[in-house]
């Protein structure tokens, strides 16, 4: 009957979209009358888990089998799975990711769940479970309700306003037994940018475009982006052009980002762009042709040469 | 090597996004419906594929009956047959139903498909078709080379990628860089005419239900700061939009 969040570890603590899933279920558990429980696999102190409890949580299942490290979806799927029926949970909360809807989709069609991704909003119970979804790639939303007698519900970033507590939650460990064919995919390599901020997780984004002229130029976004510790992103055709890795990409067929602040720096706000960001909640347009059509979607505008302005924006970041 | 492509049949990426019948229904009006801009990542992969190792390659869409102008287009590019689940596929779990009683019966050694719609984004139909079929599933792959019956694919995660290898048969949401997108030429377009087009009824029912639609609150106007006083910028955030 309880509430079952599906959790990531990052660097031996929960990621902060976990944990912002953890507040919803936590808030679905109270308007469920029931309680939260926090599904986290991978390795990590009890203390560390137990702050799952400031977002809500009263419980926490900790797997921490050492084949579980790579992410190996099946076997995360399973976990979850065998941790819905332990909990007889109903409800299923994750924040979207590569690896959270991978797992979703699988446990949805092992417990036959209907499920939502991209929702924005908690859902209302005043007559069945009803949730509100971003569609059209953010230029839409449906209200959906789910038929299924279970729900699985992946949450976007910033779907909810988050309120700490004090409390802590219990940490138990969970030990289902794996079967060896949850093991036959294998994760021969993993190139990840260290001691970057990441981009589907950050709350401030400094992302740039053709605008910079080439590569070489980066360092300018990158200040401002390391003065205000945010994560750095590109347009499609900086991408295209190799001049930034993919994974920065945002736009309709790149990441779909919905920060509290976007500054875009040297983009012209293409329709397909502004797929990508239109849910951040304040955008900043630096450009120096004033007919740019992302002004049109800006929050605040600067029509200017973003070699002078971005520099002085780092400056006066830093004087604060 | 058979291979399944699923493709979906979508407004274009500029197309006006509006709703009719009290909010319930989508406008197509004007509007251009193209294959999901994914889903050709995925068809482009698997017609260098079928080049390169024989075999076959079949489109499956679950859509209602102007979808066929996509399908069409996809025999052109170089799939061989077309099966098409005459429905509107509003559900996730309902389409992966479809694609999964298909896939069951034929036994394709790969599946592949668009990381998510464009329309719905769900990005979970892969994943719900691995599951129903007992094979894995994996998405977004940007990378795929077949070797025998190995897959070794490149997947993209939050803030990089990962090298993997599977067996076949396997379930993959693509993206790109995957492959080139392909533009049929006069001869594709001729013989994609007289390709075999079967059409199957729907199986089961949705597991949700889409109660209305809505479009976002306009945005307010844009606030214009002069470029000498670029740094009031920093202070507006802090103070008025208070995202800092």
């Amino acid at each position: 009957m309880s509430v079952l969040i599906f959790t990531e570890i990052d660097n031996g603590a929960l990621k902060k979209s976990s944990l912002e899933a953890v507040y919803y279920g936590s808030e679905v558990a109270k308007m469920k009358g029931t309680t939260a429980t926090v599904l986290a696999i991978g390795t990590a102190t009890d203390d560390e888990l137990a702050k799952a409890g400031n977002f809500g949580a009263s419980k926490v299942l900790h797997a921490n089998d050492s084949r579980l490290a790579n992410g190996n979806i099946q076997a995360y799927s399973d976990v979850l799975s065998l941790a819905v029926t332990q909990e007889g949970a109903e409800t299923i909360i994750l924040a979207m990711s590569s690896l959270g809807n991978a797992v979703a989709a699988r446990v949805a069609a092992k417990l036959k769940a209907s499920i939502v991704s991209n929702v924005t909003e908690l859902p209302d119970f005043s007559n069945g479970i009803k949730v509100t979804r971003s569609i059209y790639t953010g230029k839409a939303f449906a209200k959906v309700e789910m038929r299924g007698e279970k729900q699985i519900i992946a949450v976007k970033k910033n779907a909810i306003s988050v309120v700490e507590s004090s409390n802590l939650a219990i940490v138990e460990p969970f030990t289902p037994t794996l079967k060896e064919s949850d093991f036959a995919v294998k994760v021969t390599g993993t190139h990840k940018a260290s001691g970057i901020v990441s981009l589907p997780e950050a709350d401030l984004v400094v992302s740039a475009g053709r605008g910079l002229k080439g590569p070489e130029n980066w360092s300018i976004v990158e200040d401002l982006a390391n003065a205000l510790g945010a994560a750095t992103a590109c347009s499609k055709p900086v991408s295209d052009l190799d001049w930034r890795p993919h994974h920065e990409h945002v736009g309709q067929t790149g990441i779909k980002v919905s920060p509290n602040l976007y500054i875009a720096a040297g983009i012209s706000g293409a329709i397909q762009h502004l797929a990508g960001v239109n849910s951040s909640k304040v955008i900043v347009v630096i450009n120096k042709d004033p007919e740019a059509p992302f002004f049109k979607a800006a929050d605040y505008g600067i029509v200017g040469d973003v070699f002078d302005i971005l520099p002085r924006l780092t400056k006066a970041v830093k004087a604060l | 090597m058979k291979i399944l492509v699923c493709v979906t049949s979508v407004p274009d990426t500029t197309a006006k996004i509006s709703f009719t019948d009290g909010d319930t229904k989508f406008n197509k009006a004007g509007v251009t419906f193209i294959t999901g801009p994914y889903d050709d990542y995925a068809l482009s992969r698997a017609v260098e594929l079928k080049e390169q190792t024989g075999g076959t390659l079949t489109v499956l869409n679950v859509g209602e009956v102007d979808s066929e102008q996509v399908i069409r287009k996809c025999l052109a590019i170089g799939a061989d047959d077309a099966i098409r689940v005459n429905c509107e596929p509003k559900d996730s779990y309902f389409t992966a139903v479809q694609i999964a009683t298909i896939a069951a019966q034929e036994k394709y050694d790969l599946i592949l498909m668009g990381r998510e719609s464009i329309d719905y984004n769900s990005g979970v139909v892969h994943g719900l078709v691995g599951e129903m079929l007992g094979i894995p599933s994996l998405s977004p792959i940007m990378k795929l080379e077949i070797d025998g019956t190995t897959a070794k694919m490149t997947r993209e995660i939050e803030g990089g990628k990962e090298d993997i290898e599977a067996n076949l048969p396997l379930v993959l949401g693509c993206q790109e860089p995957i492959a080139e997108w392909k533009i049929p030429n006069m001869r594709g377009i001729m013989t994609a005419r007289t390709k075999p087009l079967r059409v199957v009824e729907p199986v089961g029912e949705d597991m949700t239900f889409t109660e209305k639609y809505m479009l976002p609150a306009p945005k307010g106007a844009c606030k214009m700061i002069l470029a000498e006083n670029a740094e009031d910028l920093i202070g507006f955030l802090r103070s008025e939009a208070k995202v800092l």
